[in-house]
């Protein structure tokens, strides 16, 4: 048992853990839509997309996650943008968008003095650097973005499953699209710190696959992975605590781990 | 003609996407609880007709009223059954969420199904003969039953006017005579039904008027007024082979079906 409670006498070891169970469930949550909707790419590019918006803060020294978050907003909107008219193809729109603004990121960050160790948090997060401000911003920006997704379940599953019965029972689908999209930027925002730009990609597709591979319903698949999510992070905390690896790269192989299992099982199962 | 209340008009519509128009300047009225077959080449534009009626393409010119009134302005009018192919069965929900989907119209927009919804929507399922599946996942089930399962999604509407793309094209005779008996239960409750079609003889015996397209409108009205040599030889050209007896052919090699459709013309 003493294994399990030493690491929690450290107060940054607490607060690490809390954020990155809140990340792995909130990662959890939103990748559903992310997987079923086909925006495991969108996800990648918004995840770098926010780089730029981070650098910019850094250099006001202004709060990293209100840069994070702008940039965000800004990236997710302007996919919407371009690919709405049909003028680019949606992929082509966002690997642009993607390319462009991690560029620009990193041009941003190398141009400082001490961006070496900076560049590392950002890209691959610090869950032990969180404050306790820190703690509190993603406590709430979490228990906002859950919110809205408890609140707009049902016509999020309109536009998800069928575009069509969306537009037939006048839903305001690009509205709902975009709010999806400004949600999935922010959870975005809210899992740099624990697991960094780089990662959060994979945090947004793994446990909601391996959730859809348990499950067949939306809701149940919602919570699987939340369940997952948290496990990981838990999980992942610890093996980074005692092998000493950064703590992203535990949960998301965690997460992964958790992935392959259920993937042999679902194959086992069929044979 | 103006004394008749007519239930959908379509005035002069054009759609198209970007540069490309699919269908030029079509004018039609469908009264009132009727059963409209609509006809015509592959790629003759009905599905982008279905989607300019659905509301999801926008009309480059011309107006469409629904009771009068220009579309969008009522809820929950028109329902829509997709080809099956437009629908991703790989998705996480059963049979009876589906259905309830159906009512998400009605339901308000943060309320959970009231007892009523949950009751149509057996209702609906029941009907369509699937209660059996109404737990199974949507990608669990043969083609005919996926299709009756959206059936009965449209019936949990309670549409004023039903939209169907290619309901009968591969699909098992259950199914076929599952979809006409609730076509005649919709024509009871005097819902307009819109039903595109392959198969001419169904057309021409199943339908109290036929809608006959290619890219433009060729003829509007009864199966006896559409179904002419000169009508059939405009929408289908080169496709259509006329017998000595009068009997004409139309051969289409549209997939899934690839069957002849004949159709005598007296």
């Amino acid at each position: 048992m003493n294994w399990l409670l030493e690491p929690l006498t450290y107060q940054f070891m607490q607060r690490g853990l809390f954020a990155s169970v809140i990340v792995g469930v909130l990662c959890a949550v939103m990748g559903t839509y992310v997987v079923l909707r086909g925006m495991a790419f969108l996800g990648d590019a918004m995840a770098h997309a926010i780089l730029p918006g981070v650098a910019i803060a850094y250099l006001l020294n202004g709060n990293l996650l209100v840069g994070a978050g702008i940039a965000a907003v800004i990236v997710a909107l302007s996919i919407g943008l371009f690919s709405r008219e049909g003028v680019v193809k949606e992929d082509t729109a966002i690997g642009i968008l993607f390319a462009a603004a991690l560029s620009l990121g990193v041009a941003l960050i190398s141009s400082m003095q001490t961006y070496a160790v900076d560049l590392s948090h950002i890209l691959f997060g610090d869950v032990l650097g969180v404050s306790a401000a820190d703690l509190w911003v993603i406590a709430i920006l979490s228990l906002i973005i859950l919110l809205t997704v408890a609140l707009f379940f049902k016509q999020f599953l309109v536009i998800s499953f069928d575009p069509v019965l969306a537009a037939t029972l006048r839903l305001p689908a690009e509205l709902l699209r975009n709010l999806m999209l400004v949600l999935l930027a922010l959870t975005i925002v809210v899992s740099l710190q624990t697991v960094g730009v780089s990662l959060a990609a994979a945090m947004l597709v793994t446990q909601a696959a391996t959730a859809y591979l348990l499950t067949r319903r939306l809701l149940p698949m919602m919570l699987v992975s939340a369940l997952i999510g948290a496990l990981s992070s838990v999980i992942g905390l610890y093996l980074s605590y005692y092998l000493n690896i950064v703590s992203g790269s535990t949960i998301v192989l965690t997460a992964t781990a958790f992935f392959m299992l259920a993937f042999l099982w679902k194959r086992m199962k069929s044979v | 003609m103006s004394h008749t209340p007519h239930r959908l008009e379509i005035e002069n519509i054009s759609i198209g996407y970007g540069d490309k128009i699919i269908m030029q300047d079509l004018s039609f009225q469908v009264p009132h609880g009727a059963r409209v077959a609509v006809v015509g080449p592959n790629g003759a534009g009905k599905s982008t007709l279905f989607k300019a009626l659905v509301g999801i393409l926008p009309l480059k010119s011309g107006k469409i009223f629904i009771h009068g009134e220009t579309l969008g302005s009522h809820k929950d009018c028109v329902a829509y059954v997709p080809q099956r192919e437009d629908v991703d069965w790989r998705f996480p929900v059963t049979v009876s969420d589906v259905v309830m989907m159906g009512r998400f119209g009605q339901i308000g927009w943060w309320s959970n199904p009231s007892k009523k919804d949950k009751q149509i929507v057996r209702k609906s399922i029941e009907q369509m003969g699937i209660t059996d599946l109404a737990d199974l996942s949507i990608g669990q089930l043969s083609g005919g039953q996926q299709q009756r399962a959206f059936l009965a999604r449209a019936m949990a509407q309670e549409p004023h006017i039903l939209l169907m793309d290619e309901p009968f094209t591969g699909v098992d005779a259950t199914t076929q005579e599952v979809t006409f008996g609730l076509l005649d239960h919709l024509r009871e409750k005097q819902v307009t039904t819109i039903i595109s079609t392959h198969d001419l003889n169904l057309a021409a015996t199943r339908f109290d008027l036929v809608l006959l397209i290619n890219h433009r409108l060729i003829a509007f009205g009864t199966p006896q007024q559409v179904f002419t040599k000169e009508n059939l030889a405009s929408a289908f050209g080169n496709s259509l082979l006329v017998m000595e007896n009068g009997m004409m052919l139309v051969d289409e090699c549209c997939p899934p079906d690839e069957e002849h459709h004949h159709i005598e013309v007296k």
